[in-house]
């Protein structure tokens, strides 16, 4: 008997779980692997005190989520960067009405080895690295090392932000120059190589790496990447990130994106690394 | 099974026609020389510069150098199961070594990027570990098991009849084996060794782990390199459709297909030779 109601009480279950998708709002998010960890923490939060929609994220990348968009594979694009005329012109030719909504802050970070003494670098200096006029530690006052510069694919929003933020549009020319496929790729390629030099988001800034303080001229301030720096503008490699809907949402789209606005939200982006657009009374 | 044949064929031929519906496109931008004969690679750039030279340069080195590894130990595999080995070590090596064609790419190049690259960087005293070599050693490694099973292939096809003969005019095994069994197997060996090759041009997932990924000209053992699969496995995620760079990442596929293909064709064109004749 008790075995009866087991099974019963499983296959009411089983059945239920199945029928949920259904019964659901599903909101698909697609885009930058920059926006991913704030995705899926404010996706978790925001389906705990809404079981009733569902929030599927994916990642591929900045471009892939303005495509998302535009193509309507996705009610929410995610992007690091902002739009190109590009795409705002094939936006426009196909109907889609481009909708960005300022989400959080990203600031990138220089970092290097932990056994690295130096602790502050300029852009024209960082510029020399990547463009491979700078190619030992020596010559930026630090130990006798080769330079090994580690850079993200030379597609993904990380470096397009990190190539108009810092390298003044140049390309990476350094011979030897790491191309790495993630973020995570480029924190462990630092992390295990002393003459290294790369760039990530603040987000995955941790003790594996030591991020240095960075100044656009000589004459400073050199300014280490922080929450509160970048929130005060005082941080030089920094960026908006957005999420991107077609035409002004409504129902649980609207729901999703102004729970992430809300201070609740904001709170969430603060938790993940990244940095609130707003400063948060706490 | 017809029909399965014929399934498999026309997915073959969806695929090539797709390569090159989505590949060619991007000489609307670029002409063939400039493509397969630049020096430089910006995707990104407005205008974009679109040279695979480097990429193409960094394949052949890789790949030449995982041959230098995959053909001694595949051949000596192949000898050695099919000629010396007793029975009892014959069938577990061949368990062993279809093993290693069952490792999932990502698991080696994990292994390479926590294992051999820091060993690398750390015994040749290289500033980074993720090198061409690396790529190479590892390649070579994942190779042997399809050089090594067409080269038994080609041992085993040799009669034995030939093999009885050498012995009864007095040569030893090791005579037998160097003067006889090698020379006829010879095309068959030379497959594998092709086959082998379009291995390891075609491996992405390892490759894009260990290598660096740096598109260098010229290509050096013990610098970063930057090969044809990396370049469309990096990038095609984050690259629009229809853009250019999105074609220009299809046209390398179409590159790498016909490279493979070529191989291929030579491949089976030698191999059947030697069944020929046998």
């Amino acid at each position: 008997m008790q075995c009866t109601i087991r099974k019963l009480a499983t296959l009411v279950f089983m059945v239920s779980t199945l029928a949920l998708p259904v019964l659901a709002d599903t909101i698909t998010v697609k885009g930058s692997t920059t926006n991913l960890p704030i995705a899926q923490l404010t996706a978790e939060e925001f389906n705990a005190i809404r079981p009733d929609i569902v929030i599927s994220v994916q990642g591929g990348g900045s471009g892939t989520g303005i495509a998302a968009i535009i193509d309507g594979t996705a009610d929410i694009g995610n992007t690091s960067r902002f739009m190109r005329v590009s795409e705002w012109s094939n936006a426009v030719a196909k109907g889609v009405l481009p909708y960005n909504w300022y989400i959080a802050n990203d600031g990138l970070a220089v970092v290097v080895h932990p056994s690295n003494p130096v602790q502050e670098l300029t852009f024209t200096q960082i510029q020399g690295m990547y463009a491979g006029t700078i190619t030992n530690w020596s010559q930026v006052g630090g130990p006798d090392l080769r330079l090994v510069v580690v850079s993200r694919d030379t597609a993904s929003g990380t470096f397009g932000s990190f190539k108009d933020l810092v390298l003044d549009g140049a390309e990476v020319t350094a011979p030897g120059a790491l191309f790495q496929p993630s973020t995570a790729a480029v924190e462990g390629t630092v992390a295990a190589t002393p003459g290294a030099i790369g760039y990530i988001g603040l987000g995955y800034l941790n003790p594996r790496v030591r991020a240095l303080a960075v100044a656009r001229t000589e004459a400073g301030p050199f300014v280490l990447p922080s929450i509160d720096n970048v929130v005060a503008g005082q941080y030089a490699i920094s960026r908006p990130l957005f999420m991107i809907t077609n035409d002004f949402p409504t129902g649980a789209v609207l729901d999703y994106i102004n729970f992430i606005l809300s201070d609740a939200g904001q709170r969430l982006v603060l938790e993940t690394g990244y940095v609130p657009v707003r400063v948060l009374t706490r | 099974m017809g029909a399965c044949a014929a399934a498999s064929l026309c997915a073959l031929g969806l695929i090539v026609l797709f390569l090159f519906r989505e590949g060619l496109p991007v000489f609307r931008t670029v002409s063939l020389g400039a493509f397969l004969g630049g020096r430089h690679w910006f995707p990104t750039s407005e205008p974009p510069s679109l040279g695979i030279l480097a990429m193409i340069l960094g394949s052949g080195l890789v790949t030449g150098c995982a041959l230098l590894v995959a053909v001694p130990l595949g051949i000596g595999t192949a000898l050695f199961v099919g000629e010396v080995a007793p029975p009892s070590v014959r069938n577990p090596l061949k368990v062993a070594v279809e093993m290693l064609a069952g490792v999932p790419s990502v698991v080696y190049g994990f292994f390479g990027l926590m294992i051999v690259v820091p060993w690398i960087q750390e015994v040749l005293g290289l500033p980074t570990g993720q090198t061409a070599l690396t790529a190479s050693l590892i390649l070579g490694i994942m190779a042997v098991p399809t050089v090594a099973s067409i080269a038994e292939d080609a041992v085993a096809a040799v009669p034995d009849t030939w093999r009885e003969a050498s012995l009864a005019l007095g040569a030893t095994r090791w005579q037998t084996l160097r003067t006889v069994v090698v020379p006829a197997a010879r095309s068959g060996l030379l497959a594998g060794v092709l086959l082998g090759m379009g291995r390891a041009v075609g491996e992405t997932m390892t490759v894009l782990m260990v290598s660096g990924n740096s598109p260098m000209l010229p290509p050096m053992l013990g610098w970063p390199v930057r090969t044809l699969t990396a370049s469309i496995a990096l990038e095609m995620a984050e690259s629009p459709v229809g853009s250019t760079h999105y074609h220009a990442l299809f046209a390398i596929g179409a590159v790498l297909f016909l490279f493979t293909l070529f191989l291929n064709v030579v491949g089976e064109l030698v191999g059947n030779r030697i069944r020929g004749q046998a």
